[in-house]
């Protein structure tokens, strides 16, 4: 059984004289123990939320309604109540933020903020306390641990910063973490440290990890399994190495599309996902993502796509799919989508997908994608630049 | 005979996307193309606050402009004692009537003609007075802000001269400020006015000074230093006007202040000496001997005084909050 | 530190100095002179100069500020031209008075307005936030002396619950030591006289603690709702902390720092409404003596009484920038 199973979560927030903000919509996403897992997506798409909502970090507030389920080794996150939530954080679960200088207590030196969650949930006190948050800040790659411990945290570089946040948040040694791009506001060369650093805690230690990251190259260098969302659901899941391969969801494509390359060749220009974040559609209204969508069909309109599960073990959420690497090649380069900078999925076009999809348009769409999965054909010329 | 269905069916879709759609994209621009005032303007009218400001100040301002045009009775009018229905040494002050709905003052005047007629000086001390510290105080701050941040070494020598003025200014208590000042020009409105306006230079300046600091520090003032930009240009014509939002709220709130002081320096006989025109600073400092005898001559003024200050006060909160960058999305 | 302190002395020396040619040129130019004030309007001309002689206003203003400035630097303020006694001896008689009403209101602002904002920003939203942000807009608007005038007559004229007026009940045998009632009672364990000073102090302190106490309510309302939302009282709940330590050891410790600041800057306005709530409870302080002084053109001790008030100014800024210092590591004095 899995450590963590969540179960359709959503998060709703209503404010008066304010349109209600579905942040997070229905999202199922599990962790086994020790597994490194990814929560992917923008800004704005419900990562950060998730992780808040799963650590009870949310205000108690009556426009907040949090639902669905948190099942983490037989209790119910979301359901557990506050003084119990409060020995679960930082002992069974910990968490890592974004931006390690606000995240830090400015008027405490770094050696209490350290100690305060020893004494808290291992009862440490005194000397033993400072001996081994000294040990921790040494294990999380911090020189002159003793020394830095009666330091403020403004007098820490913001590597150091984040190395003292993740002592903190794995202290009591956590049965999981929760990261929350973790490297984000990091020089590019600490971010990779970092990274490391994390990596050799979580196998050291058994940990489970939840990455949450906007950045595909730390999912590509961390995570076993990827959860993409996109405004406020999980649009694909799959592990590392097919998502890379062959992404599925028109979004991951875009997603991946958007990354520049070294090895891309002269003239050919990225393929970045048009519009915003902004433009995003009620899922109850169809696809959220169909006004960004190269391969809207007009089965996305109307209905939320179901979640289609192919037998290789991932899972997406669309009517009008990618074909996986193999199916047939673009009969005709198409002219239909005006989309000049050479939109990845164009390659594979409306000209026969659609066809398929406009068939039983009016009907639920849970089954349109599968004829599509399953239409192998002669290998494509797939390019290497989108992938 | 599903074909037609479906294919209207189809249309009414079609059309009901391209209306989404378009409604998204109108949200969106309507979000984009607005000013910081705009905003700022549109946060103030969703806060009841700023609302119940407003409707105050309309009502003050409305009776301090037409109100001296319908009163009942002239303000100088001493017809109590005419009429021998007031006697203050005796003790006799009556208080509402059917002729007379606020009574009468200690020398027999119609004290609800002088409170509608004592808003419009009210209203001329607080704004003259506002005006004078902030004409000062933009001044000297817009110099040293601008001195401090785009004039090089002179400019900071120039800001450290000017604020230092301005820290003497802070050192002395307000109050005591105000009184000397009025002390040495005598008594009269004019006194009050320079009074209460100098004691709030020094504010207007540090403010003004600080937040100019604060844009010359911004990239834009870089990227127009850059592209080579005059120094005074920039200044003028981008540091100031981007400075002006929290001067402009200090100003509202300077109102209710100013209005208060000048009643303290009445209190303290040394405001007008010519009570005949009645100013409700005034009015509240000469029922001073009265208050056993009828406190209401001090409570109407007092609570007109408070209910105004009020409104000052409310709308410049509600102009801070709305301008706040912190509190803005 | 020690060198943070030394340098804002010095820097004190300049800026007095200033102040002090200012005040000088300023008071001397104020039209009439003591003269007018001791002879009233009947004064013959020769009785006027006479007058001005003795006092020495006869010289050239450089030479009067000469000797103004040799008195100095002996620590001698000269004596008050209306009451012919030393100004320093004034300034120590009245100046406790003023310091024991200030201190009270201010004790009373604090300890009355940081818990009363702190809840407010707790219970945002509810009845509480509601009536203290109303109450805290509604106080600074009140004038100090009306609600001075409305504490007394309910609470000294109507109920009898406190004296009208005074520092303390003069049928009372007191020491004096400091000038300090309350605190020459305690040093001479006449338990009576203190409780007596201190009951004399509490509505001429709430009056005056009424702009204080609101301007404290709302920074400290609106510097813990800002606090409550920083990522590292996140942290802190994320670590499991019990409610008590992250409210205490976290959030109230953060948000002090702008409330103490607004503290030190109440201070210059605390003794402006000293003046005033002074006159109305007839309490003897330096803010009737000094609008006294300002009328009889008492040069000796305008200019004694404003410059020390302004050390004093500057002293407890001073304190507390050092305060600022302690509760915040990244304020590093220099």
């Amino acid at each position: 059984m899995a450590l963590l199973d969540v179960e359709d979560l959503s998060v709703t927030f209503r404010q008066r004289g304010k349109r209600t903000v579905r942040a997070v919509d229905g999202v199922s996403f599990s962790v086994d123990a020790g597994e490194v897992v990814g929560l992917v997506g923008e800004s704005g798409c419900g990562k950060s939320v998730t992780s808040l909502a799963l650590m009870g970090l949310l205000p108690r507030q009556p426009g907040i309604a949090v639902e669905g389920r948190a099942d983490f080794d037989g209790t119910d996150l979301l359901r557990v109540d506050r003084r119990t939530m409060r020995d679960i954080r930082g002992r069974d679960v910990a968490m890592i933020f974004q931006d390690p200088l606000s995240s830090l207590n400015p008027v405490i030196p770094i050696g209490r903020q350290v100690t305060e969650v020893l004494a808290r949930h291992r009862g440490l006190s005194g000397d033993a306390a400072r001996k081994e948050a000294a040990e921790l800040l040494d294990r999380v790659g911090i020189p002159d641990p003793n020394r830095r411990l009666k330091e403020y945290p403004h007098q820490l570089s913001g590597g150091m910063r984040q190395r003292a946040l993740i002592a903190i948040a794995v202290a009591c040694r956590p049965r999981l973490l929760i990261a929350d791009e973790p490297t984000t506001a990091l020089d590019v060369t600490i971010q990779a440290q970092i990274l490391e650093l994390l990596k050799d805690l979580v196998r050291d230690s058994g940990t489970a990890l939840v990455m949450i990251t906007h950045d595909l190259g730390v999912v590509a260098g961390m995570c076993d399994t990827v959860n993409v969302l996109y405004a406020g659901r999980v649009v694909e899941t799959a592990r590392r190495k097919p998502l890379f391969a062959e992404p599925r969801h028109p979004y991951t494509v875009g997603l991946l599309g958007s990354i520049p390359r070294l090895d891309a060749g002269r003239g050919e220009r990225l393929s970045p996902i048009r519009g915003s974040v902004r433009d995003v559609l009620p899922w109850a209204d169809g696809c959220a993502f169909a006004p960004r969508c190269d391969r809207q069909v007009d089965a996305c309109l109307g209905q939320p796509p179901q979640l289609a599960l192919t037998h290789t073990d991932r899972t997406y959420r669309c009517v009008n799919p990618v074909p996986p690497a193999g199916s047939p090649a673009p009969a005709s380069p198409t002219a239909a989508e005006p989309a000049a900078e050479g939109i990845v999925p164009a390659q594979a076009t409306a000209a026969e997908d659609a066809p398929a999809a406009v068939e039983d348009a009016p009907a639920p769409a849970e089954d349109a994608p599968a004829p599509v999965a399953e239409r192998a054909t002669p290998p494509a010329p797939r390019e290497e630049e989108s992938a | 005979m599903v074909g037609p269905m479906t294919i209207t069916e189809r249309a009414r879709k079609k059309a009901e996307k391209l209306d989404r759609l378009g409604e998204l994209s109108a949200a969106r621009d309507e979000e984009r193309g607005v000013s910081l005032w705009q905003e700022a303007f549109r946060r103030l009218r969703r806060n009841p606050a700023a609302i119940v400001g407003t409707v105050v100040l309309g009502l003050f301002l409305l009776v301090a402009i037409v109100g001296p045009f319908f009163v009942p009775y002239a303000p100088t009018d001493t017809i109590g004692i005419r009429e021998g229905l007031v006697k203050s040494g005796q003790g006799i002050i009556p208080g509402p009537s059917g002729d007379h709905w606020f009574g009468f003052d200690h020398q027999g005047r119609d004290e609800f003609s002088r409170l509608v007629v004592g808003a419009r000086q009210t209203l001329l001390v607080g704004v003259v007075s506002t005006l004078i510290g902030l004409a000062i105080g933009a001044l000297v701050g817009g110099v040293a802000g601008a001195a401090a941040g785009l004039g090089g070494r002179w400019g900071r020598w120039i800001d450290t001269a000017l604020m230092r003025v301005v820290d003497m200014m802070l050192a002395l208590p307000s109050l005591l400020l105000a009184v000397s000042i009025a002390a040495l020009l005598g008594a009269s409105l004019t006194t009050v006015m320079i009074a209460v306006g100098v004691v709030s230079v020094p504010v207007f300046a540090r403010l003004l000074r600080g937040s100019m600091i604060a844009q010359a520090n911004s990239d834009y003032v870089l990227a127009a230093t850059s592209l080579g930009v005059r120094r005074s240009k920039i200044a003028i014509g981008h540091v100031l006007p981007n400075s002006l939002a929290p001067v402009i709220v200090q100003a509202t709130l300077t109102l209710a202040t100013a209005i208060i002081e000048a009643a303290a320096l009445s209190f303290l006989g040394l405001g007008n000496p010519d009570t005949a025109i009645p100013e409700w600073g005034v009015m509240l400092a000469d029922a001073q001997p009265y208050l056993g005898i009828r406190p209401a001559l001090a409570i109407y003024p007092a609570v007109a005084i408070i209910i105004t200050a009020l409104g000052f006060t409310l709308l410049g909160e509600a102009m801070r909050e709305a301008l706040d960058p912190k509190l803005r999305k | 530190m020690f060198r943070f302190i030394v340098r804002r002395l010095l820097q004190l020396i300049p800026a007095l100095f200033g102040l002090s040619i200012l005040l000088f040129i300023w008071l001397h130019r104020l039209p009439g002179g003591p003269e007018t004030a001791i002879l009233g309007e009947r004064g013959t001309p020769e009785m006027r100069a006479a007058i001005r002689e003795n006092l020495g206003l006869d010289e050239p203003i450089l030479v009067q500020y000469g000797r103004f400035m040799q008195r100095m630097f002996r620590l001698d303020l000269g004596t008050s031209i209306a009451t012919k006694r030393e100004v320093t001896t004034e300034f120590l008689q009245r100046f406790p008075g003023t310091v024991e009403l200030a201190a009270t209101a201010m004790i009373i602002a604090i300890l009355v307005g940081i818990p009363l904002g702190y809840l407010a920003a707790r219970r945002r939203g509810r009845l509480l936030d509601h009536v203290s942000v109303a109450g805290s807009l509604i106080g600074v608007c009140i004038p100090v002396f009306f609600l001075a005038y409305v504490l007394k007559a309910i609470f000294a004229e109507n109920l009898h619950l406190f004296p009208a007026s005074g520092r303390q009940d003069p049928t009372i045998e007191a020491t004096r030591i400091t000038n300090f009632f309350v605190l020459d009672g305690l040093m001479t364990r006449e338990w009576d006289a203190a409780a007596d000073a201190l009951w004399h102090l509490v509505l001429p302190g709430l009056a005056l603690a009424s702009i204080p106490l609101a301007i404290i309510v709302r920074i400290t309302r609106a510097s813990v709702l800002e606090v409550l939302g920083e990522d590292f009282v996140r942290t802190a709940e994320a670590k499991g902390l019990t409610e008590r330590v992250v409210r205490q050891r976290h959030v109230l410790r953060n948000a002090m720092l702008p409330v103490a600041t607004t503290i030190g800057l109440l201070t210059g306005g605390l003794l402006s409404g000293a003046v005033l709530t002074e006159t109305v409870f007839a309490f003897s302080g330096i803010g009737a003596f000094i609008a006294d002084s300002i009328s009889q053109r008492d040069y000796p001790v305008l200019m004694g009484f404003i410059m020390i008030i302004a050390v004093v100014f500057v002293l407890v800024n001073l304190l507390v920038d050092l305060s600022y210092s302690l509760i915040d590591p990244r304020v590093r004095v220099r």
